[in-house]
């Protein structure tokens, strides 16, 4: 036994035992949670919960458990998250990374790293106070609580993912790649327009999946901002409720193996292989990028 | 050295070097001095490139070859801290005059590196793209033309013919750098920098890219950085020995390598230092 300590062995284990708990907890999670969501199909088919158009679990007879305009309101306020932050994420990545001097980068980073700290009920709150009334005046509404105003605040959280990851992308195009254009004769926007940016593409892929896989999994904010009203969504002027809200917002009142929680945990599966399907992709963009600049 | 400093202004002048005929000189290097920052990498430099001509420069690491090389074409440019002094002369214009286009300059003198840098592009795209942003073609047919030349030229057309859709990083090192000089030879430079093109490459790798240099010296002017003084002695027709930024000798190779003037060049090239 001694000698088996002496050995590291004894350390080897323990670290493997760190190593695997994430493993079963993850592994945990997911068994719940599928063997609690599949039971929905006992209620209903597959496609009447994923393509069916009302949800209405509850004070309805007989109820209908359709997630369509669930998926997507999620779809449209990701959708929305991402029409502001890509570009706006993008942009900033790329002046961060090419054009800023060295001292206002030492500023800019940090300053946007600082957007994703903040905890997302406090977006929600600034959404709930001075967004949502704003909207409400500026397009003449009833109610401020719309998809875009979720978009609006779900973009800016996504940001910071979008822009650290796509400015270290940026930055780790070797320089090798550039002296190469310069040495042709190209000019610092054609060596950053035709030979950075496109050899960092997959890399600002990734950051893009990642950031909405950000938005898609945000849950306080649609809760709060979104409005919530489980119909197909027409507009971004209109309330939405998105998958996370849905669970969020009535998994304290849906009695316990009734199918209303099954429905709600079958939404969890739904969610976690979009999810799951963003990370893989994010991998997939991350690996290439990669392999062209050579790290 | 005040004399040479006169002399670099006039029109069309030289430094120094009676070796190297008047009418034949490309570029002239006149008391050049650069500094990183507070250390100086360079100090007061000056020497010919004769036409059509290969001119090694050789010196053990860190004497100054790639920074001297790199300001021929003002690649020092991209890193801030650098700062010049000195006229570089390309065909009696100082590169480092005021309203130089150095963008301009870059065309007309292409670089090779040390490690092969193919763009993460197909084959064909890695010589389109020089021809492209030069806006140097006109129709699609010209395209396919230049490169197929510019691959010729490099002697590498027979291997890379099939596979000019390919990523670039898919070719060999020896290869990826031969495209390095197809992408360089695409946009008809009139001088070529060579900067220690081979010392990431094998002893095969090399010897292709040492035939090709000899090739190219007929329409080029070539000048190559290197550690190995074999190639200097193999490939080159004069040789600058570069010692702690300064340059010691300049002068024909065959002359450097069995008489030469100055002791630090002997015990160089004699390997009792390096």
């Amino acid at each position: 036994m001694k000698k088996f300590f002496r050995r590291g062995k004894g350390i080897e284990f323990l670290f493997l035992f760190f190593a695997l708990a994430s493993v079963f907890f993850l592994a945990g999670i997911v068994v719940v949670l599928f063997s609690s969501g599949l039971l929905i199909l006992r209620t209903v088919t597959l496609r009447e919960f994923i393509l069916g158009r009302y949800w209405h679990p509850l004070f309805y007879e007989p109820p209908a458990y359709g997630i369509l305009p669930i998926i997507l309101g999620s779809f449209w306020v990701t959708l929305g998250a991402m029409c502001i932050a890509i570009p706006l994420g993008v942009g900033a990545a790329v002046y961060i990374a090419e054009v800023a001097s060295p001292q206002l980068k030492e500023i800019l980073k940090p300053v946007i790293e600082l957007l994703g700290a903040i905890p997302s009920v406090v977006y929600g709150f600034f959404g709930v106070v001075a967004l949502a009334p704003f909207i409400m005046r500026l397009f003449d509404l009833p109610i401020g609580f719309t998809a875009l105003t979720a978009s609006i605040l779900l973009g800016l959280m996504a940001l910071p993912t979008i822009v650290t990851i796509s400015e270290d992308v940026i930055s780790s195009v070797p320089v090798l790649y550039r002296e190469a254009s310069y040495a042709l004769g190209a000019t610092k926007l054609e060596t950053a327009a035709k030979v950075v940016f496109p050899a960092a593409f997959p890399g600002i892929v990734t950051a893009i999946i990642l950031g909405m896989g950000r938005a898609i999994g945000e849950t306080m904010v649609v809760m709060m901002v979104a409005g919530g009203s489980a119909i197909i969504p027409r507009s971004f002027l209109q309330p939405v409720r998105a998958m996370t809200a849905t669970i969020g917002l009535e998994m304290g009142e849906a009695a316990s193996g009734s199918p209303h929680m099954h429905a709600l945990f079958g939404i969890g599966c739904v969610l976690f292989v979009l999810t799951l399907l963003f990370s893989i992709a994010a991998e997939r963009f991350s690996i290439r990028f990669r392999r062209q600049v050579g790290i | 050295m005040v004399d040479i400093i006169t002399s670099c202004q006039l029109p069309v002048a030289s430094c120094q070097s009676s070796f190297i005929s008047q009418k034949e000189i490309k570029i002239s290097i006149c008391s050049l001095n650069i500094w990183y920052t507070d250390t100086q990498a360079i100090e007061d430099v000056s020497l010919d490139i004769e036409k059509n001509k290969v001119t090694a420069i050789i010196g053990p690491s860190g004497c100054g070859k790639s920074t001297l090389i790199r300001a021929m074409n003002r690649m020092n440019d991209i890193i801030p801290s650098v700062k010049v002094k000195g006229e570089i002369l390309l065909d009696g214009e100082n590169i480092y005059g005021e309203d130089i286009d150095v963008v301009g300059i870059r065309r007309r003198i292409g670089m090779v590196f040390q490690r092969p840098n193919p763009f993460p592009k197909s084959v064909f795209e890695n010589v389109a793209y020089g021809l492209k942003i030069n806006g140097l073609i006109k129709k699609k047919e010209e395209l396919i033309e230049k490169i197929e030349q510019a691959l010729k030229d490099a002697a590498l057309w027979s291997e890379v013919k099939d596979r000019l859709g390919d990523s670039a990083l898919d070719l060999s090192g020896g290869q990826q750098q031969r495209l390095c000089i197809a992408r360089a030879l695409a946009i008809e430079p009139e001088v070529i920098l060579f900067d220690e093109p081979c010392s990431s490459l094998d002893p095969t790798a090399t010897a292709k890219i040492e035939e090709l240099i000899q090739e190219l010296k007929k329409k080029y002017t070539i000048v190559i950085v290197t550690h190995n003084m074999q190639q200097a002695a193999r490939i080159s027709d004069f040789s600058a020995f570069l010692l702690l930024g300064k340059l010691i000798e300049f002068n024909r190779t065959d002359k450097i390598f069995t008489h030469p003037e100055d002791k630090r060049t002997e015990n160089y090239i004699t390997g009792r230092f390096g």
